[in-house]
């Protein structure tokens, strides 16, 4: 039993201030509150800028060192990995170190946390201001020790000389550097030789606090006077908001304002009890709207919508004259990619403040400098009126719903002048995020004996407003207050274009002007797809071709590629894969074995990854079981180990779950999956096994970790399925339906 | 008008004001007391998120109603369980085991899992076992082999 019964509540009421909510989120936070207690709200003390040393990083009076990152921590431990990476280049000890994350008064913008750039990008600007901070501290040291350069050493924040030493804290401590950083020319880092933190697997920093209910999500912020507010969004998509019966929650005690702006409509009461009550209570009747497409036509849809732009990505030789020749082998296979939905386990949340002209949101938002321009456009405010604080929540998979929540939060605020937290329902978060597009992909190809001679793909997917990584905020949409009127799926091209050597290639992207439901990036957006349909599709030629399929690749890699080879050979080795064509023959029975690998350097430039599925096909209910999944991974320079693993491992399970059960369904009018039994996930039983070698090269650059392992998923287990039977699954997901009907008309 | 009820949360008594007898359990524990551990995650009792456990057994807080809970009942949350510096030998387990990536969903894991084990004392369960108690909570990061391989750490 703990001696504290409520300990975070009355810290929070002792205190007095919402500063403080901060302060119990436990170690790594609690520097965040306090520097956050020394700022004035729109008087930043410190540089936020890309170029300067000190918006990166202050040294403090004690020795403790602060990093401000426009990364953050959406849960994959990267705030952990940022804090071995200053620790290291420092010589610092990871207790000294402690991260802010996400303010956009104080951190600079390194943009959005997403594209698996944390580390590669985000962590590598933080690595250049730590060695530049400690290269200055070094000569600094020097001077106040009379020693030479070559003489110091340090440790943990002491810099030695053969005959004294002097602090971190003594030298800098409560000062700037006043140092510029051009991240275009690193200075020298750390040698990796004399690594301590960087390569080993520091635990989480939070993870303590989190298994002990002690960790204050952005689900559990309270400020003071806060009231709760709940949306009630339209039961069509594109209805418009005709009357509102406020007498019908009369009964509901403790509400303070229904709040209709436009088509926007929401409930503000003072416990969330009574919001939650009154939101489901509240009579308003709105227009009819059905644009949406019959879901059972889904890809006939999107296969005619209209096309505003091709992107050619892959353009080698003559495919045309190379698919004209005569003595040659055509193959051609339609892929389709169903839309999907974040399904992060809790439902986004926000809290905003409107005082005296100013806003302030807190949110788990996964970019909060690009939130802080739509909300001030929203609201027409000067954008430094703005401040968005980032609080973490529950898993983040790229543009859920978080943003949508702060929205909504900033327009109830504004009505009652009260600070307002809104809590989206389940519902609200299925029914409500933007989803991953639906994609479909045609591939030909020509063969030659077993060479390819031709290679055509052509991509399906929704146009990205150019340089606009902005999702319209759903409130501003609804309520009709000034909105960016963009379509950003992000960088869903990638990947289109394939690793391998061939003589004639063609990539196209489609970029459609519109697609069903307002689209955003999930985890891998595009490469998912795309590395889908081409690493099927390798298969497909691999197995017309005859040949092993680890073989038929390794063949069209380059061969200056060693990484790529290395990937591969590795994958074959822990998986025991044996060297034949696919499928397996022989096989009888009600249940079915395969493997199938797949391969994919991501965005055709950093991380490598092969992995091998194994499974069991079912024939007679058309179950897909996942048994296994063998994953090589090279992602250069690993920061931690272990949560590398963990990241590993979470992609390989989500992914197995997207590309088995996973699909939104919808009507002409709305989406209709809103909750876990609509939208299933992958439970327990349902999990494979993991079995995971990470090559590390200390030497060389860290790359992006976050999504590469998920691009390959969908399509070994696709070449698994068609190992065991000798069937195609070519339409995500694989559902007994599918399959079931994929064996029937193979038989 | 406010009802009170008096509840025995972490072994300690409290009074809860509420003006509707039919609020779940899991708002009052998270707004009138405070605490983090019960999660909100879908209201439906389909996630396991809220789990807590009232007089030992785990139960969805987000669908059960104040007026279910009887004088007597005790009801223990994640917090209750232990401290970071005084951790539960699950919730050690778990820091071992590194098992959370947002760790969200991780309180209704460990108090799904603790009900288990407390009811069968004195046997290791399987990994298929674990994984059949354990099916009807939701993980969205993909943290199961961890979590199962923590629970089978105890």
């Amino acid at each position: 039993m703990t001696d504290t019964l409520i300990p975070s509540r009355r810290e929070v009421l002792k205190a007095g201030s919402l500063i403080v909510a901060f302060t119990l989120t436990g170690g790594g936070a609690t520097a965040s509150a306090q520097q956050q207690d020394t700022i004035v709200p729109g008087a930043p003390a410190k540089p936020v800028t890309l170029s300067e040393v000190d918006s990166f990083l202050t040294i403090d009076a004690n020795g403790s060192v602060t990093v401000y990152s426009g990364k953050v921590d959406l849960g994959t431990g990267v705030l952990t990995a940022l804090t071995q990476i200053v620790a290291e280049e420092l010589d610092v000890s990871i207790s000294s170190v402690h991260i802010v994350q996400g303010d956009t008064l104080t951190t600079p913008d390194q943009g959005p946390t997403f594209g698996s750039v944390s580390i590669q990008i985000g962590g590598m600007q933080i690595r250049n201001a730590a060695a530049l901070a400690r290269a200055a501290l070094l000569e600094a040291a020097a001077n106040a020790l009379n020693a030479r350069p070559e003489e110091l050493r340090i440790e943990n924040g002491v810099i030695m000389s053969p005959t004294g030493q002097i602090t971190f804290a003594q030298l800098i401590g409560g000062k700037t550097f006043n140092l510029k950083v051009d991240h275009t020319k690193p200075p020298p880092w750390k040698d990796a030789k004399a690594y301590k933190y960087v390569g080993t697997s520091v635990a989480r920093l939070d993870i303590p606090d989190k298994v002990t209910g002690r960790f204050t999500y952005m689900h559990d912020l309270r400020v003071p006077d806060m009231l709760h507010g709940r949306v009630i969004r339209p039961p069509s998509i594109g209805a418009r908001l005709e009357t509102v019966d406020e007498a019908s929650i009369s009964a509901v005690p403790e509400v303070v304002k229904v709040v209709r702006e436009g088509n926007f409509l929401g409930v503000v009461a003072r416990s969330e009890w009574s919001a939650i009550r009154a939101a489901r209570d509240l009579k308003a009747t709105w227009s009819e709207w059905a644009g949406l497409p019959e879901q059972a036509k889904l890809f006939e849809y999107v296969r005619a919508s209209k096309v505003v732009k091709d992107e050619v990505t892959g353009n080698i030789g003559n495919t045309s004259e190379a698919m004209a020749k005569d003595g040659i082998k055509r193959l051609a296979a339609t892929y389709d990619f169903a839309i999907h939905t974040h399904g992060s386990i809790g439902p986004s949340c926000a809290i905003a403040e409107f005082k005296d002209g100013r806003l302030t949101s807190w949110s788990a938002s996964q970019m909060t400098h690009s939130l802080r321009k739509q909300l001030a456009k929203m609201l027409a405010l000067p954008v430094e009126n703005v401040r968005c604080i980032y609080v973490e929540g529950s898993g983040c998979y790229g543009r859920n719903g978080h943003e949508d929540a702060a929205a909504d939060a900033a327009i109830m605020s504004k009505a009652v002048s009260k600070p307002v937290r809104v809590q989206w329902s389940r519902a609200d978060e299925h029914g409500w995020d933007p989803k991953g597009p639906p994609t479909l992909i045609d591939m030909r190809a020509a063969l030659e004996g077993a060479n390819v001679v031709a290679w055509e793909s052509e991509f399906f997917i929704p146009q990205q407003t150019p340089n606009m990584f902005l999702v319209p905020l759903a409130a501003a949409t609804l309520s009709g207050l000034p909105v960016d009127d963009t379509i950003a799926p992000g960088n869903i091209f990638q990947n289109s274009n394939i690793p391998y050597k061939f003589a004639n290639v063609k990539a196209v992207c489609h970029r459609l002007e519109t697609t069903p439901l307002r689209p955003s990036w999930i985890r891998t957006p595009g490469r998912m797809q795309n590395t889908y349909a081409n690493e099927c599709f390798m298969d497909e030629l691999a197995a017309a071709a005859g040949e092993d399929p680890i073989a038929f690749r390794r063949k069209v890699l380059d061969p200056a590629d060693k990484r790529g080879l290395e990937v591969l050979d590795r994958v074959a080795q822990s998986a025991k894969w044996e060297s034949r064509p696919s499928p397996i023959s022989g096989a009888n029975g009600d249940v079915l074995t395969g493997r199938g690998v797949s391969y994919c350097k991501y965005e055709l430039v950093r991380t490598y990854i092969a992995v091998v599925a194994e499974v069991e096909v079912t024939k007679s209910t058309g179950g897909i079981r996942v048994t296994k999944f063998y994953v090589a991974h090279d992602c250069g320079q690993i920061i931690n180990p272990d949560g590398l693993r963990n990241q590993l491992e979470g992609n390989v399970i989500q992914t197995v779950s997207r590309t088995l059960i996973e699909e939104v369904k919808f009507s002409r009018s709305a989406v209709t999956s809103l909750d876990w039994a609509s939208y299933p996930i992958l439970t327990f039983p349902q999990v494979p096994e993991i079995v995971i070698d990470l090559i590390d090269r200390p030497a060389e650059k860290p790359w992006g970790a976050g999504e590469p392992s998920a691009a390959v998923v969908p399509s070994a287990i696709s070449n698994a399925v068609f190992d065991a039977t000798g069937v195609r699954l070519r339409s995500v997901p694989y559902t007994p339906d599918k399959v079931k009907a994929a064996l029937r008309g193979a038989a | 008008m406010a009802l009170s009820k008096t509840l025995t949360v972490n072994g300690q008594e409290v009074e809860i004001s509420t003006e509707d007898s039919e609020m779940p359990l899991l708002y009052a524990l998270r707004d009138n007391l405070g605490l983090h551990g019960p999660r909100f995650g879908c209201g439906l009792g389909q996630c396991g998120a809220c789990t807590v456990h009232i007089d030992g057994k785990a139960v969805r807080s987000c669908v059960t109603p104040l007026s279910a809970l009887k004088p007597g009942n005790r009801v223990l949350t994640l917090e209750g369980l232990g401290s970071p510096q005084n951790p539960h030998p699950l919730q050690k387990a778990f820091i071992d085991e590194q098992a959370a990536q947002c760790g969200y969903c991780i309180n209704g894991m460990i108090m799904e899992a603790a009900a288990f084990l407390d009811a069968n004392k004195g046997r290791k369960p399987s990994s298929a076992e674990i994984k059949q108690v354990l099916a009807n909570n939701l993980c969205r990061c993909g943290t199961h082999a961890r979590i199962v391989r923590a629970i089978q750490r105890v």
